[in-house]
Parts: structure tokens; sequence; C-alpha cells
């Protein structure tokens, strides 16, 4: 999701400046998914050959977003179309929302919960509903003689990982799990997404959806969960600070490790596979009744549009997001193209995501496992996430102790969330 | 000729001028303004006072990068200058190859920073794994040294032309004097070509000072300010500041830092300038 890739287009930006001639209003939107790219090139060009709108994309290169956002927002042509990642980035972000609430795109929504609001102006409106976990390579575990459906908890997730990592050589393969990186390109995948476990079933426990000083009721599974991680691993966890998502995604797809945490996104990267050799199992960490946990599903990416942007702009940039997701073109390359699933009652039949990831998880929803919700947007600040990476990398190498890393998420939360307040 | 520059030297300043205008003092100016302020876009603004300042002495972070900052900045300026005038002497000699060997010192300038910072991440991790040492993100000490390894490698080659040409310019008959009058090679070096090349000292010594105290790329691609914030260095605390951190407030704290990090770099030139410049002579 968030590859490394410094996708920054040129020509756009030109493009954008000969926009600002048209007198009909224009659309500009600042991508956030560096995947995605080409697609909404594609669609914009579409849109502008049909209707003669001009549409320019530019999408901000990865982990750059808000950087390019802030700079681009100041120009004379600012983004009509934005993305905040939740209610922290709203936090920031809400001057420059417009109300959404008469818009096409809300009344689409299949559910509330999907907009973001504040008071009753709806300043955001989810487009893509997202699943990670872990995705296991079931051809290799099959040949380590097990499947998909022996593991239903960590304490199983762990045995049959120590077990393959153990028979490594006699499988051929280089380790259970692929290796934890804690580059920039990676770290994200735990500092971010792997601290939801915890986050999420102190939130559970505890019956709130947000915190301002998170307690660390379940750090002991989230080191678990870790340790297993580095432990059965394709390499020495003293090298995980040099390991890139890249690094991961060739061992996995090479058929070099069994499992791999990442998610619906990531599906166009390991197709090569093949549907019926993937599936993805939820992220057990050992904690009680886990056995009906599901995967973890949200969402990051809400579109805004710029209330500082002309009028004859924001219509524009309203009727293409409706052209979007109502016509044909729209939602086979939203659905087909992007293989997202998206939170709009229009995409039906043909329409639904042909993504195979999507359907696993539309399969645990549907034997009744409860999926995990997106809790880490109520992360305080990226100043949190960083020092807990830094405190994982230091533990896992043996440089740096467990309490460290015990700190970086109790102490780090409170105090960032009395920075950021 | 003389008479037409003097008729018309502001409109050959001028396309300079108003570059400097345009890319400095303007946005200067409004660094300056916004550090008094809480803002998220430069539009919309509410000032604060004096405030973001207190904050800036009150951040431990800030203290910190500062002594990392100073301790790297020195001994990077001696190292750098005195490698690269060894090298500019050696090279001076007429020896074979010379102009390869100039070649070759003065590549690596050629590089652009970021890339530099990967490259020498991926050279030196190899190096640590081999001999069995933790990574570079994970130990400051292996960070520093990281750095000064690649700001020698970078910075040297530039140094040495400047050398160069300074040690080209000592006249050959004040050498041709002093060996007559019997000064050793040594005696020559620092009484004579050292004395002569001050200007290039000074010159050398501004530029590396400068160019580690506020460096930035190189500390972003090589190590990031891991493990924590230990190998972070003023600019990139900065940045920091500015883009990690969510809530208004901190743009103003971060630009409020930038125009602290501003006042001293302006001070350490200007007392390096004031020492170097006492020591050049008059040929």
């Amino acid at each position: 999701m968030k590859k490394i890739v410094a996708l920054v287009i040129v020509a756009c930006l030109c493009l954008a400046l000969a926009i600002s001639a048209s007198a009909d209003g224009a659309v500009y939107y600042l991508n956030f998914k560096p995947e995605q790219d080409t697609q909404w090139q594609e669609l914009a060009a579409l849109y502008t050959e049909q209707t003669g709108v001009p549409v320019t994309v530019v999408t901000a290169a990865s982990g750059q977003y808000e950087t390019t956002l802030m700079s681009e927002i100041e120009k004379s042509d600012p983004p009509t179309l934005f993305q905040v990642n939740g209610p922290v980035g709203l936090a920031n972000w809400k001057d420059y929302c417009y109300d959404l609430s008469d818009s096409e795109i809300y009344k689409h929504l299949t559910n509330d919960s999907f907009a973001l609001k504040d008071g009753d102006s709806v300043l955001g409106v989810a487009y893509v509903i997202e699943t990670y976990g872990i995705i296991a390579n079931t051809a290799l575990l099959e040949k380590a003689g097990y499947t998909p459906e022996d593991i239903t908890n960590f304490e199983t997730l762990k045995a049959v990982a120590d077990d393959i990592q153990a028979r490594k050589d006699e499988l051929g393969i280089d380790g259970a799990f692929t290796s934890a990186g804690m580059d920039g390109s990676s770290d994200w995948r735990f500092k971010t997404h792997l601290a939801n476990m915890p986050i999420y079933y102190e939130y559970q426990a505890d019956g709130i959806g947000s915190t301002e000083a998170i307690k660390g009721t379940y750090l002991d599974n989230y080191k678990q969960i870790w340790d297993l991680y580095i432990t059965d691993s394709t390499c020495d966890p003293t090298l995980l600070a040099s390991k890139t998502s890249n690094d991961a995604l060739s061992e996995f797809v090479g058929g070099k490790a069994v499992f791999y945490q990442n998610g619906t996104w990531e599906w166009s990267n390991i197709s090569e596979l093949g549907e019926e050799n993937v599936t993805m199992l939820p992220i057990y960490i050992g904690v009680e009744g886990e056995e009906n946990q599901g995967l973890c599903t949200g969402t990051e990416n809400y579109w805004c549009v710029n209330n500082t942007a002309d009028q004859e702009d924001i219509d524009a940039t309203l009727d293409f997001l409706n052209w979007v997701i109502t016509s044909d073109e729209g939602r086979k390359s939203m659905s087909q193209d992007m293989g997202f699933v998206t939170p709009f009652d229009t995409f039906t039949g043909e329409y639904e995501s042909t993504n195979p990831l999507v359907k696993i998880d539309a399969q645990y929803t549907a034997a009744g496992k409860t999926p995990v919700s997106w809790n880490f947007a109520t992360i305080p600040s990226e100043e949190w996430k960083n020092a807990l990476g830094s405190a994982l990398t230091a533990y896992a190498a043996g440089t740096g102790d467990w309490a460290a890393v015990e700190t970086a998420f109790v102490d780090g939360w409170a105090t960032e969330y009395q920075l950021s307040h | 000729m003389e008479k037409a520059i003097r008729k018309y030297w502001p409109l050959f300043l001028l396309p300079t001028l108003a570059a400097f205008a345009i890319g400095f003092i303007w946005p200067f100016l409004w660094g300056i303004y916004l550090s008094f302020h809480k803002f998220t876009t430069i539009s919309k603004t509410t000032f604060v006072g004096l405030d973001n300042y207190f904050k800036v002495f009150a951040d431990s972070t800030f203290v910190d990068a500062f002594w990392f900052t100073a301790a790297f900045t020195v001994v990077s300026t001696v190292l750098i200058n005195v490698l690269a005038f060894a090298i500019a002497l050696a090279l001076t000699r007429g020896l074979r190859g010379t102009n390869v060997f100039r070649t070759v010192f003065f590549l690596p300038n050629l590089i652009g920073g970021i890339v530099l910072g990967y490259i020498w991440q991926i050279l030196l991790n190899g190096l640590l794994t081999n001999l069995g040492k933790p990574l570079l993100a994970l130990d400051a000490t292996y960070g520093f040294w990281g750095l000064i390894i690649l700001m020698c490698w970078q910075q040297i080659g530039y140094m040495m032309i400047i050398y160069i040409a300074g040690l080209q310019n000592v006249p050959g008959d004040l050498i041709e004097a002093a060996s007559i009058d019997g000064a050793t090679s040594t005696q020559t070096l620092f009484k004579v070509k050292l004395p002569m090349v001050m200007p290039s000292i000074t010159i050398c010594t501004f530029l590396t000072l400068t160019n580690s105290f506020k460096l930035f790329d190189q500390n972003l691609s090589l190590t990031n300010g891991e493990p924590g914030k230990a190998s972070q260095m003023l600019a990139l605390n900065i940045y920091d500041t500015f883009y990690a951190r969510s809530g208004a407030q901190w743009k103003g704290i971060g630009q409020a830092k930038a125009v602290v990090f501003f006042l001293l770099v302006v001070a350490i030139a200007l007392i390096q300038l004031y020492f170097t410049r006492r020591k050049e002579v008059q040929q």
C-alpha cells in the first residue's frame, strides 16, 4: 500500500497549468495510493475524453502525502479532491473540507460509518475498504502437512510455524515467515498494522473507540506475535533494520516463506502464485476467544473535497466522483483494475471485487467471524509510530529490550496525545 | 568596457538579485513571521507570540541534536580539510597520472546526497553484518562514523580542487628563495605554502563547517536519525518536528527551530571567518 515507489508525475503538473485556463471547472485529485496511479490516470483521461472536463491526477510519493498536500493546497490551483486517513488526519484538514452531506457519493454509501463526520457535516467519504492479515502460501503449507484450517489461534499458528521453521531445509524454504523488515518501506506493517491488534483488544475490553492514554493491556500478546515473526523468519533478527518490503515480497512470491503479513492491496504483486495457492489468516496474538476473530478490515482512505476551490471546480469534482462510482467505466476501473472493495451501493453484480483476498475476507465474515476494526487511525501521531518502530527494531536486534517497546507504546501514547492536543 | 559596466551594473545584477530575493529573502521573512504563529497551511495562521521559542528550548531532542551536530561538525571539518590538503599537496607534485587522480577524487561530489546515503547504507550495513556488529540503524556510534566516512568521501575531492588552485598560485620565486635560504620541505610547507594558501583554507573551512552543520540529505538517507533520535542532526530534527507531528502548533515550533538554527549557523560561520581571515597574508 505504501510501497516506496516515488511516483511524481511531472506531466500532470504541466497539465495542471493547462487546466487553469479552463472556465467550466476542473478536477485535480491528489492521490494517496501509488500502486493505483496508472488506473487513475487512465480513468481521468477517459473522463476528459467523454465530457471535456480536465481531470488531473497527481500521486504523492509513498510516505510523502501530508507534505505534498501541505504545499499543494497553498497553490493557486489547489487539489480539488484530496484524502485524509481518518479522524486524526481530519483534525488537521477539517478547515479545508467541503460538506459532502448533499453529495451523491455520500448518498450511495452503504453504511453511515464509512463517512467521517464533524457534527452534522460530512467531511470525508471512504472509497475503499481494505483487509489485512497473514497471507499464507497454501501449497507450501500442504507440503509441510498442514491445511489453513489447522490454524485457529496463536498456539496452533506458533506450532505450525515452529515446525515449518525446524524443517525448512527439507521443505526447501528459508523460513516460516517472510522477513519482518523494519526499513521505511516495510516497517508500517508492524509499527502500525500489527500494533493495531493490542490496541483493538484493549478498546474492546474497555468498550471505547479511542483513548488519550493507552494502558498496554495486551502488550504481552504483541510481544508473542513479534517474537514469532522474528524467530521463525527467513533472516537473522539483527538484519531486520535494513530489510525492505521488496525483500519480504520476493521471499513470499519466490516460495521461500509460507507466511506474509500484508493486505488485499498486495494481491497484484503476489497473483503469480495463483489464486488457489493463496489464503489469508487472521493475525492471532493469543487472546482468549480469538478462534472467532476474523481479518482486519477497515479503511484509511477518505475522499475530501477542498472547500477553498472555486465553486465550479467543486461541482466538477463532485460530478467526477459521481461518475466514478456510477458509470460502467468508473465502476469497472475501481473494482477490477484497481481491485478495490468499495462501500458504495452501486457496486453490485459484475462490479463486485474480483480480488481473491477480498473473497477470502467475505468468507470469514460469512462464517460468522468478527472482523477486527482498524483502530490505528486513532494513534496520536506519526512520531508515536516511529518511536515504536525504533524500539521494535532494537529489540529484534538485541540492542534494546522489550521494556523500551512498552515505554514507546504506553508512555509515548500519552505524551504524543498531550503534545497533539 | 569599464565605463559600460559602471553605467549598466544594476542591469547585470538584476537577475541574481531577483533570484536571491524570490528564493531567499522572501521565504526567509515569511519563515520569521511564521515562527511566531500556529498554523497548518501558511494562509491560515494564528499569532502565538514567543510561545514557539520557549518550546524549542524545552524540547530535549533539539538540544541532543545540537550536540550530535556539533561533534559531527568538528570531526568532519578537521578530517576533510586535512585530508583534502594532503591530497592536494600530493597531486601538485607533477606525478604521473595527476589529472586522472584529480578527476577520480572529484567524482563523488557529482552524486547527490540522498543517493550517496543509500549507497553507503548498503555498503556499511554489508560490512557491519560481516563483522557481526549491529547495523547502522541500531547504533548511533556507527551512524556517526558512517556519516563522517560518507561526508569525507563526498567532500574531500571538492576541497582538494580549491586547495590545488591555491597551491598552484603560490609564486615559484618564493619557494625558490626559501630553498636557496636552506629551508627544509617541512619549513617550506608551514612557513611559505600554508600562509600563502590561507584564503583557500578560509573558503574550505567555511564550506565544510556550514555544510556539516546544516547536513540533511545524507543524514536522512543514511540513518534517518535511528536508533530513536540518537543520530539525528539539527536539520533533520527540524524536518521531523514539522512533518512527523500532528497538531497545528508543531509547525510553528519547527519554524522557530529553523530560525534558531539559522542564527546558530550564521554565528558559527562569522566566528570562523573572523579567525581564519586574520591569518591571511598579503602577497
